[in-house]
């Protein structure tokens, strides 16, 4: 990454390859009990982007919603939890069982990553944004109500034709500047674009309700 | 002012519009609307002259958002009318059928559209990025005053050039392209980028009617490239406009450059990815992207509805055929070998 697109927070296309490749290989390793993030062609094979589809997005009695991992069907249901702070995967009211896509995606013009997601039930009928909010951990509703670093708007997916929620780029690279700039040593190793993705989801998952495992954090 | 600025604001679309015949209740049936569209404007702004032509012969009870659609394809609403018109026909139809439905909005495939409203705010939203995009920041779009706002919607909304330019250019959004016309390519020598969309679909075979090429029925036939096209200020004078669709579309028309990474990179990630159930997917799609590149053929490039010659200075089409929210659209047709 050009040290020019490094101070604004921003990456090439490439880079997002590079990003993309990396933070693959890191969360299927280190969350090996989770589904693998994807890369995906767009149908024209013009552009990729990183997919991680049919997660959990499960409501517990205590505590609030929290994507987990497995989705249904493809894993088992018993897991071994993983580095991660709090719960893990609660069993959840099966007539309310919500699943959600997540797709990283490139933005040109804003040169940074964009997250766009869905959420849907087990008959594969869209939820609106109310009802995914019910879903979402309140750490997340903050998080999305603290509109200085997200904003959600309804709006076509890039590749897919159809409406998916968008968490909007701007911003992006304001806190992306922060993030990598907060760390000198960081910055001197070099290996900042590998990183980019696991740093900016460590933001962005949170909104979400998106939790990256403490191991990939360490990382950082 | 342009001349060519001036012909594209006053550019318009006649359009042929009647109601869906589920949403018919009256007898004899109303006849079409028959109304100029803009080519810069969009269809939801037209709403409030075709309601009024169509309300008595609706069914009772509160209508849905109001959507049209050509042939059964429902249409994207925030994309400019004159684009729309250009990509789905590719023998231009005058005038140009459509239907308009005021129930069944298709939720799961069309985005909400709240009127008025929502296209501003589309609009805004792509003036912003499209001054990301030439200055790096949106700082003069967000800082527009409340009154600089309207006043700029409102040209837009009323094909008021003079209006529209006079709000415009506080925003200092002029483009690379600028320094070309106007410098006669002397002093400062600027990379730069300019806002692009990029409308494509491809022909496996030749035709040689308009008429006869394949209808599209589905967006999914598109491909949709919201790519900037990077100008380095060596090539000013030089750069065509066949050199800036080329430039966009590196899959087809790898550049000659060294700087080609693009291609072999993609190799790569698809070697790194853990192999699952979707590798072998992967393995597949990367053997059909490698298309025979001397191939593929730009059949057609169509903007604001003339076919300019490919040689011309890309400068003098971003001068004079961006819309007003900065963008250039670009329908392109592309002839792609079959694949076996």
């Amino acid at each position: 990454m050009g040290t020019k697109e490094e101070a604004r927070g921003t990456l090439s296309s490439t880079d997002f390859g590079v990003a993309a490749s990396a933070f693959i290989l890191s969360w299927n390793t280190i969350c090996s009990s989770f589904p693998p993030w994807t890369w995906v062609l767009s149908h024209h094979q013009v552009e990729g982007y990183l997919s991680l589809e049919n997660i959990l997005l499960s409501s517990t009695q205590e505590e609030h919603g929290e994507l987990s991992c497995p989705g249904p069907g493809k894993h088992s249901h018993q897991e071994d939890p993983i580095d991660v702070d709090d719960a893990t995967l609660v069993h959840t009211n099966p007539c309310k069982v919500h699943y959600c896509d997540l797709h990283i995606i490139y933005c040109n013009s804003y040169r940074v990553p964009v997250l766009y997601f869905r959420a849907y039930d087990s008959d594969g009928e869209p939820l609106g944004f109310d009802e995914i909010e019910k879903d979402l951990p309140a750490y997340s509703k903050k998080a999305l109500s603290d509109s200085k670093w997200t904003f959600i708007t309804q709006e076509e997916h890039p590749y897919l034709n159809r409406p998916w929620y968008k968490l909007h780029p701007c911003g992006t690279s304001e806190w992306m500047k922060l993030l990598f700039h907060a760390d000198d040593a960081l910055a001197k190793t070099g290996v900042t674009i590998e990183l980019y993705l696991v740093a900016w989801l460590s933001v962005v998952g949170h909104v979400v309700g998106l939790r990256i495992p403490l191991e990939m954090m360490k990382q950082l | 002012m342009e001349e060519a600025q001036k012909y594209v604001w006053e550019g318009a679309i006649p359009l042929q519009i009647h109601l869906h015949e589920s949403e018919v209740t009256t007898l004899p049936t109303p006849p079409s609307a028959l109304i100029l569209a803009p080519r810069i404007g969009y269809l939801p702004l037209l709403v409030p002259q075709i309601k009024p032509h169509f309300s008595n012969a609706l069914p009772p009870g509160s209508p849905d958002t109001v959507w049209f659609d050509y042939n059964g394809l429902p249409l994207k609403w925030y994309i400019p009318t004159g684009v729309l018109f250009d990509l789905l026909c590719a023998e231009p139809e005058r005038p140009w059928n459509l239907t308009v439905h005021f129930r069944g909005y298709p939720s799961n495939i069309l985005v909400p559209c709240e009127g008025e409203d929502s296209v501003k705010w589309s609009f805004i939203n792509s003036l912003k990025e499209a001054a990301y995009i030439i200055n790096g920041n949106c700082k003069n779009v967000m800082n527009m005053s409340q009154p600089d706002q309207v006043e700029l919607w409102r040209s837009v909304l009323n094909g008021n050039l003079e209006a529209y330019v006079r709000i415009s250019s506080k925003l200092r959004l002029g483009t690379v392209g600028d320094e070309y016309t106007d410098g006669g390519g002397q002093g400062q020598v600027k990379t730069g980028r300019v806002p692009v969309r990029l409308y494509v679909w491809s022909v496996s075979e030749d035709f040689d009617d308009l008429e006869d090429a394949p209808q599209i029925d589905s967006w999914d036939k598109i491909s949709y490239i919201n790519r900037p096209v990077e100008i380095h200020g060596e090539e000013g004078n030089y750069f065509t406009l066949q050199d800036a669709v080329k430039s966009i579309l590196p899959e087809y028309f790898p550049n000659k450059s060294s700087t080609n990474e693009e291609s072999s990179r993609d190799e790569d990630e698809n070697e790194q990815t853990v192999p699952s159930e979707e590798g072998e997917k992967y393995l597949s799609e990367n053997v059909e992207s490698c298309y025979p590149t001397h191939n593929v053929e730009i059949k057609l490039v169509r903007i604001q509805g003339i076919e300019p010659k490919m040689e011309i200075p890309f400068s003098w089409v971003v001068k004079n055929l961006t819309n007003p929210e900065h963008y250039l659209h670009i329908c392109v047709c592309l002839k792609v070998p079959q694949v076996l």
